[in-house]
Order: structure tokens, then sequence, then C-alpha cells
């Protein structure tokens, strides 16, 4: 018995700590240059799901949809306890919007079985888009609750969460299935075990290479996960014109690097007589009183 | 009287009004109907809500679909974006504004999901233009401009294959104009068709908080940047805008690390403001942050290096460490009053 956890997890570029080799001369992004990350919210996500597997119970499947490099984020669940993993992989994924993401991870969803609750990060670092969470849960046909800041009771039957909302907070209430959206207040991610480092370093998908390490710790392993479950498109018996770039209906039109239209930016100079000319100027200009 | 490929906006109530971002959409749609022919609607729903209503007149927006049920009164999702999915069944608009608010982003995508249409989250500009795939040429599209990849880029998006084209934008993004008062609004009520069982979320309380701190309403802010996030550069910070009666701001960085709190962050996901003085404060100024504050009056930009992008847009830069510069602008205050 116990509660059957979903977590959605996604492998993002670290746009918030974009150095200068990041950029391109003609001030363009170059993605390969940045480092490939653990969308942050999601491992909020991840967070409460092994939580509640410790309080209520229950397994926790951690699900990504990405090229195989995607697999670390998968490596970083088991580290920290997840009880199965899922690689989404196929080409014809590639340049998939939110909906033929949601429709995907949605399809993937049922293919692995019943649940009870799926946990989203809010958002991902790349879009900020927040709409994958709520799109999975339209498809499943089952309920939802959004930027959850807190997670405040669960047991068997429902979860019990705060929400935090424009005028303040909500205090909200579901019954099995939903899906809910974690942001990254609600808790502290835990670090990864040394223990299940050990255990999961090597897997792979399809076949688990027996290292020594692995050798050693073989019973346990066996109970558990024997390597990265990798489904395509056929697996998930998903229809290819609702996946990837022809599965969305929105397009990228145009890319426009940031071109910074230049002001007219009058240079003070770091002193008491250049700073106090500035302050009288905005004082005479009503801009300060 | 068009009754389908109107602009509609979901109009969402904050209290007893109406939220201040749905006027403004309600602003922008106008804007895009103009230039469409069409005209602008709204898609409203809760309980005895209706007299707040024709506020949406003054604003542009001709006639309002309004769903009133006792069910209807408390936010829950599946409801809510169904009404909202029903209503652009029967009146087919070409499209649909949200405000990026909790409750916009929680059923603008449920919507899409269940329409399978474009939607584009958090957009800083709406245009109607043209889009070519292949040989089939699409006109007035809506195209819909936003930050992307950490606001390092921006990228102009369309869904013209998909009906509607959907949008959300952020509070204070768009301009509200000075409001009509002669101007009228029709409101259309709509019969709840909602069985109870999609009514899945109980609400065990909704506590409203006085915000610690409106950004929108100030007229001067002073920002925390990496540069200034240092318990000395905070307490600079916050000398500087007691000084000044302004109110403290900070990049979204400086939230993520959780130094201020997320309710100050300005930018494309935060808040947009347009105060009469910016104090960027060791903010390197990235794109997703200048979207939120280069609408401000003035802009005085403080940073140790010259290159930082916040100088392209500051009317008055000072290259130097804010340690420094800040003790000199309160020094310099002070002897001013």
């Amino acid at each position: 018995m116990g509660l059957k956890m979903v977590v959605t997890v996604k492998q993002v570029p670290d746009t918030h700590n974009l150095s200068g080799e990041a950029m391109k001369p003609d001030g363009t992004v170059n993605r390969n240059a940045l480092p490939a990350i653990f969308n942050p919210e999601d491992m909020n996500a991840l967070e409460e799901a092994l939580k509640l597997k410790e309080t209520v119970g229950g397994t926790v499947t951690a699900i990504t949809m990405g090229p195989s490099k995607a697999k670390d984020v998968l490596k970083e669940c088991l580290f920290r306890g997840a009880d199965d993993v899922i690689l989404i992989s196929d080409r014809l994924f590639a340049g998939a919007d939110t909906l033929a993401t949601s429709y995907v991870l949605a399809a993937a969803i049922k293919k692995a079985g019943e649940f009870d609750l799926i946990l989203c990060g809010r958002q991902a670092i790349d879009g900020d888009t927040a709409q994958v969470g709520p799109q999975i849960a339209e498809k499943l046909g089952i309920n939802q609750l959004t930027c959850v800041s807190r997670v405040m009771a669960a047991d068997e039957n429902k979860i019990t969460v705060k929400r935090t909302v424009e005028s303040g907070y909500e205090i909200v209430r579901s019954a099995y299935p939903v899906l809910i959206t974690v942001m990254g207040g609600a808790n502290i991610p835990r670090s990864a075990s040394a223990k299940k480092v050990m255990m999961y370093k090597n897997v792979d998908s399809r076949v688990c290479e027996a290292s020594y390490d692995e050798a050693y710790l073989a019973p346990d392993l066996c109970d558990t996960v024997e390597y990265i479950k990798e489904w395509n498109a056929a697996a998930i018996e998903a229809d290819p014109d609702r996946c990837g770039l022809s599965g969305s209906p929105t397009k990228v039109k145009k890319i426009d690097s940031v071109v910074l239209t230049a002001r007219e930016v009058k240079q003070i100079e770091n002193s008491d007589a250049g700073i106090s000319a500035l302050v009288r100027e905005l004082v005479d200009e009503h801009i300060i009183g | 009287m068009a009754v389908d490929k109107n602009v509609m906006v979901f109009i969402e109530f904050d209290g007893d009004r109406i939220a201040d971002v749905s006027l403004e959409l309600v602003c922008e749609a106008k804007r895009l109907a103009d230039q469409l022919h069409v005209e602008v609607e709204g898609v409203a729903m809760g309980f005895e809500k209706q007299h707040l209503l024709p506020l949406l007149g003054q604003y542009g927006c001709s006639r309002v679909y309004y769903t009133n049920d006792k069910r209807l009164a408390c936010f829950s999702s599946v409801p809510y974006a169904e009404v909202v999915a029903q209503t652009l069944t029967r009146y087919h608009p070409q499209i649909v504004l949200f405000g990026a608010t909790t409750m916009g982003r929680d059923i603008a995508p449920r919507v899409a999901s269940k329409l399978k249409c474009g939607l584009t989250a958090d957009c800083t500009q709406l245009k109607i233009g043209s889009h070519k795939i292949k040989d089939k040429e699409f006109d007035n599209i809506l195209l819909q401009i936003r930050p992307a990849f950490g606001g390092n880029i921006i990228a102009t998006i369309v869904s013209p294959e998909s009906m509607p084209s959907m949008a959300t934008v952020r509070d204070g993004v768009m301009k509200m104009v000075d409001p009509d008062t002669l101007g009228d609004v029709a409101i259309v009520e709509e019969k709840c068709d909602v069985p109870d069982l999609c009514f899945l979320t109980e609400v065990l309380e909704a506590v409203r908080e006085e915000k610690a701190v409106d950004l929108k309403q100030a007229r001067i802010i002073v920002s925390a940047g990496m540069g200034a996030s240092d318990p000395e550069g905070i307490a600079l910070v916050k000398a500087l805008a007691d000084v000044l009666g302004g109110v403290v701001g900070s990049s979204r960085p400086v939230a993520d690390a959780g130094v201020l709190d997320r309710c100050r962050q300005v930018g494309q996901t935060g808040v947009t403001v347009r105060p009469n003085l910016y104090i960027a404060c060791g903010i390197s100024g990235q794109i997703q942050h200048r979207a939120g504050m280069e609408a401000a009056k003035r802009i005085i930009a403080i940073n140790q290096d010259p290159e930082a992008p916040i100088f392209s847009i500051a009317h008055y830069g000072i290259v130097g460490d804010i340690h420094e510069v800040i003790p000199r602008m309160i020094k310099a205050y002070k002897a001013k009053s």
C-alpha cells in the first residue's frame, strides 16, 4: 500500500549562471557552453515525494523526457531515494513545446501504471512557463494544485497544501489522484546519499554493468532498480503527430539576441562632488523630494 | 456585431474589485482588436460579482460572458478551466489573454491542453503581424514576444495553425489607459454547466495578507543585485531607500538566494515597475531584469563593472563599489535637505 508517486524532472541549461563563454560574439547564447543541471524546483518536487514516502509510505518514480544525457538527472533521483526511474527519449520528441511535452509525459505516466500523486516543479528555469504540470493534469483528467509552498498534511486518501497566491495564501485539500506543482521555498532538498551513489553511479539504461562496487551491493540493487528504463514513442503508444515539433502549436517565428539600445548615459564620477551634483539635479527635477 | 474572431480577456477578481492586470489586458486587447477590426470580450466567473463588471466597459470591453454560481466563489482549477474552455468553444475568439497570475498560469495551460491550442507564457509585448509556414502565409495573427532562455534572448512566438492564440501577461506589463466613463459593456450571463464532481479542490482557508511591499505603486525603488547582496550591502540599500522614502527591490538572483523576499523581485518573472526613480545597485542588468524596470522615468546604475549591460539603459551611470557609492549618496542627500 502507500502512495504511488510520480515526479517529473527536467535537465536544463543553467541559465541563471551565465558566464562570459556562454555568450557568442554576436550576442546569442551558446547552449553547449552552459552546464546542464537538475531543474531546481523539480528537486523540491522530488524532495516532497521522498518525504511523503517516509511519512505516509509508498513508491517514487521519476520520469524525464530528454536526450540520453538526461539520464544524469534520473541518477540524481536514484541517489536521493527514488525507487524507479524512466527516460522518455525519441527523436520524434525534438522541438516540443509545452503541449507536446505534456502529451508525451502524460502518455508515459499512463504507461507506468496507476498513480495517486504527481509532483512537478512549479516551472523550469529555461522557459519559466509553468505550463507542463497543469497540461499533464488536464490530459490525465485529474485535479491540480499549483504553486504549492508547503505540504501541510497528507495521508493515504488526501493531501492538504498551502498555495501562495498574489493576495496571500490558501490552504486547500484534494483527494487523489492529484498533480501538485512545488515551489522553491517548499523544502530544503536532501543531498545525495553516499551509499546510493555507490549503488547507482554506473547504472545505465537497458543494462546494468556489474562493476565491482555494484557486485558487492548486488542483493540490495536487484531488489530495486536494475537499470534506467528507457521508453521511446512506440513504447508509450504516442501518436507521432502529437509529439515534438509536429505536435506543437506554437512556433518560434524568430529569435533576437538582446540588442542594447544604448541610452545617453550620463557618467557620474564616484566622488563626493560627482554624487552631490547628481542628487542636486534629481532634487531640482522633482525626481526625489 | 461580430460574435466570433474577437479578442477575449480572462477577467480575474481581486477580492471585491477587478484585478488591475485584467484591466491592463482589456486595454491591450482593445489596441489589438482595433487593428483587427473586431471587439474585446471578457470571460468572468464567480459568485455575485456582476456589479463589478460595468467597469470593464470604461476600458474598451464590449461584452463580458459571466458565469454566476455559488460553487465558483472559491478558485478551483478544474471547473474554472472548464468554464473558460466552454466559453471559448461557444464564442470562438481568435485571441485570448490571461493575467500571468497564479490563477491565470494555473488555468490557461489546462484550457490550452483541452483545446489543443498554442499558449505563450509571460509575454512582454503583443503585436499583430504575419507568418509564413512553407508556402502558407498567415496574416493578422498574434505575435507573442517574450524573453526566453533566462532572458538572454527575445523570442517571437506564433501559433497560427490552432485557434485561438493564447498568451499570459504579467501584472504591470501592459499600460492601463484612462477610463472612458461613457464606455458600456454588455453583460451576458452564462449557465454553469459543470457537474459537482469536477469541484475537486476544497478551500479550507483563504487568507488575504496585506502586502509588505507594493513595488508597483512605489515612486522610488532602490534594488539590490548580487553586487549588493552581502549583509552590509543589503543594509546600505535599505538605508538609501529609507532616506529617499523609497522601497527596496531585488534582482532575481538575490531573490533566488533568499536574501530578499520574492515579492521584491523586479523583472519579467517578478514585478514590472514604472517608478520615478530606479536605483540599480550591483545589478548586472540581464534582459529579464531590464524588462521589468526600463520604463522608469530615471535610472541610476551603480556597478563596479563598466561593461555591465545595466549601464546601457541607465540615465546615470556610476562605476564603483556600492559600499562606497551609497554612503556618498546618503550623505549628499542629507546635506541637501
